[in-house]
């Protein structure tokens, strides 16, 4: 039972993890229309930004803030040299496009940093456990992810509700003539966007970075649990992108955690650990498939657009 | 969207000296001939490289069909490469040696799994239909991953080729000019098909299904015969895949695996006869050469693949033609 | 009294927090052209949309040929005898006029599961889609690509399509919208040739085209009708008056 309490604490910290790169992907995606396979590039970037500021400062915190800045700053200067000529084209050229980003990411990573991969050590504090509830004991790290998550999600929610710039982005959304018929300078806006997506699939790379290893490739396979999130979730809405990430990073921790000991009890140990695993890899996109099935446009679907 | 529709299939007389037409007649007869080169130079290596581009150029051959003539992009079809190739693996491990029991059931394992996909995908459109089918594809690579009889993760090794009596795959020359009548049966397959009733059918749904459905047409059914007979099709290339390399594993299946296809189709040019053939020539080439000429080959073929898709309309097909990005 | 060609019973639409369609119930009996005319946004285009099945309705039903086709897709509404032109063309851009045409043939010319025969060489299509066409008045067109036709001749081609899938009732929507007045002429000229052959269920905002062809009149506003019937009637109806045709009477023809 404690172990299924830090299994579910652990999959709401991948899901929020999730959820701050599917809210990148989902806001270019709904703003700029834009299907972009680099996001996952620009996560892998932070880890290792992360990693080579925490050797040149020696401070973890400042490795952290450096990371998301630099995040930042390369995807503006992406957007403004090469995928803002993507805007007009169709989807099939965005998945193209994209695509060639994502190899030459790879490719500039292993030139940089070799192909080894690196390690992004923690400070000694947050490497000690807490009590949460009597008798479980929970990384401080961990906590750290979690809550940080939460901040960057209520900072983002004030910004987007709240603010003049997240009604820009919200109008862009469902009316891309307009804003600009407004004279809102809409390019910025883009940039602006496409920027803020960089910095928060940066921000969760560099969180990732301690817990996993940094090492070229391993944006992809996030990626693609990012867009089951968004699917899920509803393309283009943050809040179903919420709920969908926190639903998957459980679904999947639990999943692996439980599934091949629950086979065990019914199948032979052998077959057991054969299905196991590739099942509860599976099982998200399961989730997906039945999602697109019974409710096409995700849980919490846009409202316009 | 890059332009659909092959100006030779329309009411303009086809046989005129175009460049196209030049280049594409000089690409076949070079591909034909390319066994005597070898023969000649005795360079193995060539005919090694070239067999490959024939066979993904056949599995291009069958994205084209979906993507380019039906507008249905999808990012999960290498997990029919996968399946084809598995099918060989897993019966070879299994004793059964016979190329007639091998592929058939590579075909039909693959035209299965297009039909469960195709039917709870086909539901959807744009960037859903792509992501289902990525995400179906991440399942089956899954699987294999899981299948620690048949290699897991580490791959098969298929020991000998699918064995036909008349005929030996063992032989490259033999297998090359096999892969090239495959590949060549396809273009004349699928050439056949788009000009057909249910061609016509499948284009229309691409141009405008809402009007389809409105003149009395059930697409659905229509799209989903096509996207198994595209899976059936590219289950063949993976069978062929299977024997050309003597082994198959998961890393066949894997997503970035289904963006090399698309990108074959769509650098080619989509929806025409020979675009797949060129763009899988071209990929192929070019991966080879900047592979050669330096350590991080992808530096430059990224940015290609960027450049192509912000500038040129109609892949390279569309460049023959002369057409431009406005 | 024989059950109308097509009956609506309270069919009702609400999308998020407006009603587009107000528990509309209207029978149309066979060989009538029936106008519907109402200010934009008053739910039309929904009405149609509704009878093709496009949309599902939240309550009601609508009754085609004597049976129940409430639940029926798209496409074997069609099938049965209902057919539609679209507000803004919907056509095959790529492809020409008779390719169109054809299209529309082919759909009720049995299955399309053909594989190898070429289907532009099918004598069987192509007669019938150069007849929808001459029917129009848009034979000599045929042979061009639709992006080199103009836009009357798209509207054209979309009642052509239309006629082409052999249809009972024929849908509307506004077919002569963005016209002139030569192109609006000729378009009443080849609705009222078919008056009678085929029921109508016309969209207009073009007061004249209507009261030229429709043997009745539906007024919508705000997805409910206010008025319907005889079209001299209607007209004299002091809430349509106030409601629509009195703004109407105001502006120029094309400006509503």
């Amino acid at each position: 039972m404690l172990y299924f309490i830090e299994q579910c604490l652990n999959g709401v910290q991948l899901g929020l993890l999730l959820f701050l790169l599917a809210a990148g992907l989902t806001l270019v995606f709904g703003i700029m229309d834009l299907v972009n396979l680099a996001h996952g590039s620009l996560y892998m970037l932070g880890a290792y930004f992360a990693a080579t500021f925490a050797v040149w400062t020696g401070s973890f915190v400042l490795a952290v803030i450096l990371a998301v800045v630099a995040s930042l700053i390369v995807g503006m200067v992406l957007e403004v040299v090469a995928v803002r000529r993507l805007y007009d084209r169709s989807h099939l050229d965005h998945v193209l496009g994209t695509f060639g980003l994502l190899l030459f990411f790879n490719e500039a990573v292993r030139l940089i940093w070799g192909p080894a991969g690196m390690t992004l050590a923690l400070p000694n504090e947050m490497l000690t456990a807490v009590q949460v509830i009597p008798g479980v004991y929970y990384p401080i790290y961990r906590l750290v992810i979690i809550l940080a998550t939460l901040a960057v999600a209520g900072f983002l929610y004030i910004v987007v509700m709240r603010t003049r710039l997240g009604m820009l982005i919200r109008a862009g959304a469902s009316n891309r003539e307009m804003v600009g018929a407004l004279g809102i300078n809409i390019k910025l806006l883009y940039t602006l966007v496409f920027g803020l997506g960089a910095a928060l699939a940066g921000f969760a790379g560099v969180m990732q970075a301690p817990i996993l290893t940094v090492q070229i490739g391993m944006g992809e396979n996030i990626l693609i649990l990012a867009f089951v999130v968004i699917i899920i979730g509803g393309i283009g809405s943050i809040r179903g992108a919420l709920v969908a990430s926190v639903l998957v990073g459980l679904i999947d921790t639990i999943g692996r955690a439980f599934v091949t000991d629950l086979l065990r009890r019914v199948l032979s140990t052998n077959a057991a650990d054969t299905l196991g695993p590739s099942l509860s890899s599976m099982s998200i996109y399961m989730l997906m498939a039945a999602v697109l099935v019974f409710r096409p446009e995700g849980l919490f679907p846009a409202a316009s657009r | 969207m890059s332009a659909g529709v092959d100006p030779s299939l329309d009411t303009a007389p086809p046989w005129l000296f175009t460049p196209r037409v030049v280049f594409t007649t000089m690409i076949v007869a070079v591909l034909a001939l390319l066994p005597v080169y070898s023969m000649l130079t005795g360079n193995t290596f060539t005919l090694t490289l070239f067999t490959r581009v024939l066979i993904l150029a056949a599995a291009a051959v069958s994205l084209n069909l979906i993507m380019g003539y039906g507008g249905m992009v999808s990012f999960g079809h290498a997990a029919y490469l996968g399946i084809g190739g598995y099918a060989v693996g897993i019966l070879a491990k299994e004793g059964i040696g016979s190329g007639f029991a091998q592929w058939p059931v590579a075909i039909a394992a693959s035209a299965l799994y297009a039909l469960v996909v195709g039917a709870l995908s086909l539901r959807t459109r744009g960037v859903y239909f792509i992501m289902i089918t990525l995400a179906f594809a991440q399942m089956i690579y899954y699987v294999a991953i899981g299948l620690d009889r048949y290699g897991g993760d580490d791959g098969l090794t298929i020991h000998k080729r699918s064995q036909f009596g008349f005929i030996d795959l063992s032989n490259r020359t033999t297998f090359y000019y096999l892969c090239f009548a495959v590949l060549l049966g396809s273009i004349y397959l699928v050439a056949r098909i788009v000009n057909s009733r249910f061609g016509l059918v499948i284009r229309g749904s691409r141009s405008n299904d809402r009007r389809m459905r409105a003149i009395g047409f059930p697409t659905f059914r229509y799209r989903l015969v096509c996207f198994v007979i595209a899976g059936a099709l590219c289950g063949l290339a993976g069978a062929l895949l299977a024997n050309h390399t003597n082994f198959v594993s998961p890393a066949l299946m894997h997503w970035t695996r289904s963006g090399d296809l698309i990108v074959m189709v769509v650098l080619g040019g989509l929806g025409t006869l020979f675009g797949p053939l060129i763009g899988a020539a071209t990929f192929l080439l070019l991966e080879e050469g900047l592979s050669r000429l330096t350590e991080y080959p992808d530096l430059i073929l990224g940015p290609v693949l960027l450049l192509v898709a912000i500038y040129l309309n109609g892949g390279i097909e569309g460049l023959l033609e002369g057409r431009r990005r406005g | 009294m024989a059950e109308p060609l097509l009956l609506i019973t309270g069919l009702t639409k609400r999308f998020g927090g407006v009603t587009a369609a107000d528990a509309i119930t209207l029978g149309i009996p066979a060989g009538e052209v029936h106008a519907v005319i109402g200010p934009n946004g008053a739910g039309k285009t929904t009405l149609i949309g509704l009878i093709t099945g496009e949309i599902a309705p939240q309550d009601g039903a609508v009754r085609f040929d004597g049976g129940d086709i409430t639940r029926l897709p798209v496409y074997r509404r069609n099938r049965l005898g209902l057919a539609r032109s679209f507000q803004i063309t919907s056509l095959f851009s790529d492809l020409t006029a008779l390719d169109n045409v054809s299209l529309a043939v082919q759909a009720h010319r049995g299955h399309s599961f053909r594989f190898w025969r070429d289907a532009r060489g099918e004598n069987e299509l192509r007669q019938p889609a150069l007849a929808a066409l001459d029917r129009v008045g848009l034979a000599e067109r045929a042979g061009l690509k639709v992006a080199k036709l103009s836009h009357g001749e798209h509207r054209q081609l979309e009642i052509a399509m239309a006629l082409a899938t052999g249809p009972r009732l024929l849908l509307l929507d506004e077919p002569m919208a963005g016209m002139g007045p030569d192109e609006s002429a000729r378009m009443v000229r080849l609705l009222r040739q078919l008056k009678g052959g085929v029921t109508i269920l016309l969209i207009e905002h073009d007061m004249e085209a209507v009261f030229a062809l429709a043997d009745r009149l539906t007024v919508l506003v705000y997805g409910r009708i206010i008025a319907s019937g005889d079209p001299a009637a209607v007209r004299a109806d002091p809430a349509v008056r106030q409601a629509y045709l009195g703004e109407k009477e105001n502006k120029d023809k094309r400006g509503g």
